[in-house]
């Protein structure tokens, strides 16, 4: 995609921020920093819920423990706001750590209630502990300073909070382009197959959700350092569904969104506290009804926010994609890569596969070996289990009974991210892919074992050499199923087949040694078919083992090596294919017997 | 903590408990059918609160206008929206359910507020009035997008909740409500502790309707119309059921059922505009623990958070509301643990 247009703007918008203070009066600069505070903790919701997929009504309690954290610090023990910040960011990151261990287990609704319950709760306790001022909060909170200059102006706090929005944006910005953050943003849409990638949802969430928090938490301190005052309101409820306003209107899509909508939020506010006093006597809490009342509106309407909009009218102009030249970068050493097991030794062992949902038993006592260096057809008529078979084998599935063996090591307590994590790749019946993400992005999720950075490294940039080789290895994938020109576009907007294709590319990023494909065939034309063909009798030639599903058979009967075939669950035959073709029993499954 | 006092705090937990019961009920048959977690539900028991005080202070309540402008609101939208569809013909039909009937509770209420009535009359037309506001509340808000993710209709109910009781003080002001019970006299307990009918009639109707309620959805056709809505919108209008009506009809009856709790709560508690909210919340903690869609589950839990909420105001009046939404989080863990859930559909706020 073309840079330019992004980073013009973003230099624009860089430039008005810093020459703002120069034009205009106190009043306005106080206003811009309420947003630019505001930004940070929208910011860290557009991670959470427009990247991530959790909702959170509960961020305003961040910013309170980071400011009460802060003031108590400054007030009663070492006038230190540097101090403080440290003590706010660690109770910060320790509190939304346990939180976020606690309750993001949970799925969709039920874990967008629980944040409601400590959103709700945690301002209570503010209000009742007397060592935080109880309902008046605390007053005359020591200024930031910088060595011996003091922050006490609006002015100077303006600087410091925009220079900590810009790195924030920055930081949020290399961590979405990072391994972790394809982990990130593969979050919505379910764990599995960020499992068979080899990720850890469950922690990639509890990770995002404490940068949210930490981000909240830098809110709290400057605006407990910038208003000086605290007092437990501004942390409560109403105030964590505004944040969610702006993260929306702003447009969830878009890290600039936060900003925009932080913006347009506070200045709508700051309107209606000059026009409403005009009618009501209740102008506070009319305040909160009209800004209710425009989140009904966004939401019926224009969920995709401002930024969709601006995005939108963007994209209307035509974008040159970039293109790779053909052949592996020399400059670029490739990601180390995995032992391949001796051709012939036994890879995969099922011994005695038993899984039984509820009365069904779909998978009823199947033991079959896989060599290393084969290609291995698993065949058998609609509804045979074969499917759930792979489900299995990855650990996708519990089994009820029986156990497997891959590289003679038992998986069948393992976890499915391990089982990944071993060298077994797979794709999917159901094509799972991030239809929102660009090929290359979906393909590069496939090599999330492969790299070691985490969050905080990819934040810093300091991921650089480490995502060249993982972006590299993902280009010379894309290159090998032949999708390579169309790198940069949606994965959406492939057709079902060729998703299919995308899915093997993404399999092979991983450097598997054991390699399924659920009908990988399916959707495909001829000439696709027989490309696909050639592209796995390659793979075999380098090593790589393979097991697969497969409905065509003449695409199989000309592939594979040998043939496990199953039908109601149990294995009927095996062998190779001339063989099972013969086999009596397979000829009744397939056309029905004659007697 | 004495055995007395123990007594004393599990009787006030029990009548606690009755409310977050019935409250429960509502928002599980709403969430059951329409998957909306409906926050404003205990503003529109304090609707029929408010009314019934108005009645009592022998003053036409406030609560007539502002239910009078959410119905015609409701209609606006509705007659809309069949005129975009060119649905002539049904506009009549319309404007007599979303307009006219709706309404006659409003002219009712009047009436007795001007001309004064006997207190059961004034009951009657307290929880008659509040009966539209769920489902013209959900016509405005939510049901045009009803297809939306979960997520997506739980936030717009909450701000739903912000702008029904933020209307609530413009018309009603920051003054609480109290009413006269609805049956005098107290009994007295063995041990010599006193109860008044009141909090007995308020456990026994939550024992009755949730029975009620309970044999209606389990047994009945309809509430089994109403449950196929929930699991599957497109499946239940293949079968010839009508998603949107089915909707109207679980509001309906979840507004009738606010009616009653206001009417029975008002007597024991001092209401104010915004107390509906926290009333709402604690039953969702009530009916988490059943995971919104089980009745005998909902009454386990209204029966725990009721108890343990006056329990906690006995050591801490002031933090037993944080105490109780603390106990959501590992009422939501010990869930998640014992129940497994599958690979979830992806939850999307911006499609």
């Amino acid at each position: 995609m073309s840079r330019a247009a992004p980073l013009l703007a973003s230099v624009i918008v860089a430039l008005f921020i810093a020459l703002f203070p120069l034009v205009s009066g106190r009043f306005m600069v106080s206003l811009f920093n309420e947003i630019g505070i505001a930004a940070l903790v929208a910011l860290g919701l557009v991670l959470l819920t427009g990247v991530g997929g959790a909702v959170s009504f509960g961020q305003a309690a961040f910013v309170g423990i980071a400011a009460y954290a802060t003031g108590w610090l400054t007030l009663t023990e070492i006038p230190s706001p540097w101090l403080g910040l440290l003590l706010a960011l660690a109770l910060t990151f320790v509190i939304s750590l346990i939180i976020g261990m606690a309750t993001l287990r949970l799925a969709g609704h039920f874990l967008a209630l629980s944040t409601l319950a400590w959103g709700i709760a945690i301002p209570i306790v503010f209000g009742n502990v007397a060592a935080l001022g109880r309902f008046s909060g605390l007053a005359d909170i020591p200024a930031a300073h910088l060595g011996s200059l003091s922050l006490a102006s609006p002015y100077r706090m303006y600087y410091l909070i925009w220079i900590v929005v810009g790195l924030s944006l920055l930081f949020s910005f290399n961590l979405l382009r990072s391994r972790t953050g394809r982990a990130i943003r593969g979050l919505r849409g379910g764990n599995t197959l960020l499992a068979s990638v080899g990720a850890n949802a469950y922690w990639t969430r509890v990770w995002l959700f404490v940068i949210a928090a930490l981000l909240a938490a830098l809110a709290g301190w400057l605006y407990a350092h910038t208003n000086r005052f605290i007092s437990p309101s501004p942390f409560d409820l109403h105030a964590s569904i505004d944040y969610l306003l702006m993260a929306i209107l702003g447009g969830l899509g878009s890290l600039f969104g936060s900003v925009l909508g932080a913006g347009v939020v506070h200045l709508l506010q700051n309107e209606l506290q000059n026009i409403l006093p005009l009618f009501t006597q209740y102008a506070a809490q009319l305040d909160a009804v009209v800004v209710a009342a425009i989140f009904i509106l966004l939401l019926h309407f224009a969920r995709a926010g401002v930024m969709g909009y601006v995005l939108r009218l963007y994209h209307r102009w035509p974008q040159p994609l970039p293109t790779f030249q053909p052949g592996r970068n020399q400059l670029v050493q490739p990601l180390a890569a995995r032992p391949k097991p001796e051709q012939g030794k036994q890879l995969l062992a099922a011994r005695g596969v038993v899984k039984r949902f509820g009365g069904l038993i779909a998978v009823n006592d199947v033991s079959f070996e896989v060599n290393a260096g084969e290609i291995v057809g698993l065949i058998g008529p609609n509804g045979a289990g074969k499917s759930t078979m792979f489900n299995l084998l990855t650990r996708t599935l519990p089994m009820s009974a029986g156990h497997v063996e891959f590289l003679q090591q038992d998986i069948s307590k393992l976890r499915q991210l391990d089982v990944a994590r071993l060298g077994v790749a797979r794709t999917f019946q159901h094509v799972k892919l991030r239809p929102r993400m660009s090929l290359i992005d979906n393909v590069a999720m496939g090599a999330y074992a492969r790299g070691r950075a985490g969050m905080m490294r990819a934040g810093l940039r300091l991921n650089r050499k480490e995502e060249e080789q993982i972006m590299e290895e993902a280009r010379a994938q894309l290159e090998r199923v032949g999708l390579v020109q169309r790198a940069y576009e949606r994965a959406g907007s492939l057709p079902l087949g060729t998703q299919r294709i995308l899915e093997i590319a993404r399999a092979l990023t991983a450097d598997p040694v054991l390699l399924l494909l659920d009908e990988p065939a399916a959707g495909l034309r001829k000439a696709e078919k027989h490309a696909l063909a050639d592209l796995l009798r390659k793979l075999r030639d380098d090593g790589i083992t393979i097991l697969l599903v497969e409905h065509d058979m003449d695409f199989v009967m000309n592939l594979v090596d040998r043939l496990v075939v199953m039908s109601f669950g149990s294995k009927l035959a095996e062998g190779t294919p001339a063989a099972v073709r013969a086999d009596a029993k397979v000829q009744a499954a397939y056309l029905g017997s004659s007697t | 903590m004495t055995w007395d006092i123990a007594t004393l705090l599990t009787v006030s937990g029990l009548q606690i408990s009755s409310i977050y019961l019935l409250t429960g009920l509502g928002l599980v048959l709403i969430f059951s059918v329409t998957r909306v977690i409906f926050v404003p539900f205990g503003d529109i028991s304090v609707f029929a609160a408010i009314t019934l005080a108005g009645f009592e202070a022998k003053q036409v309540p406030g609560t007539i206008p502002l239910v009078a402008a959410i119905v015609v609101f409701a209609l606006v939208v509705e007659v809309t929206s069949r005129v975009r569809r060119r649905e002539w013909r049904v506009i009549p039909k319309a404007v007599l359910y979303w307009g006219v009937l709706p309404l006659v509770p409003c002219g009712l209420a009047w009436l007795v507020g001007h001309f004064g009535a006997p207190a059961e009359v004034q009951i009657a037309a307290s929880i008659l009035l509040v009966v539209p506001v769920a489902p013209a509340l959900a016509r405005i808000a939510l049901q045009p997008i009803a297809d939306a993710s979960v997520l997506v209709l739980l936030i717009v109910s909450l701000a739903l909740e912000f702008v029904t009781s933020g209307v609530a003080l413009l018309f009603f002001g920051p003054d609480g409500f109290r009413t006269q019970p609805l049956v005098p006299g107290s009994i007295t307990l063995p041990g010599g502790i006193p109860l008044d009918m009141q909090v007995v009639l308020m456990i026994c109707v939550a024992i009755i309707i949730s029975g009620l309620f309970y044999l209606a959805f389990q047994k009945t056709t309809m509430g089994k119309a109403l449950r196929a809505t929930a699991v599957n919108r497109v499946g239940a209008r293949l079968v010839g059921i009508r998603p949107a009506r089915a909707s109207t009809l679980a509001f309906l009856a979840a507004s009738l059922l606010a009616g009653f709790i206001g009417v029975l709560i008002s007597p024991v508690t001092t209401l104010y505009y915004d107390s509906g909210f926290l009333i709402g919340l604690k039953a969702f903690v009530a009916a988490l623990i059943g995971g919104l869609v089980s009745y005998p589950g909902t009454a386990i839990g209204a029966l725990f958070v009721g108890i343990f909420e006056s329990f906690a105001s006995f050591y801490s009046g002031a933090l037993k509301d944080a105490i109780v939404f603390g106990l959501l989080i590992p009422i939501l863990i010990i869930r998640s643990i014992l129940i497994v859930t599958h690979e979830e559909d992806p939850e999307e706020l911006d499609q």
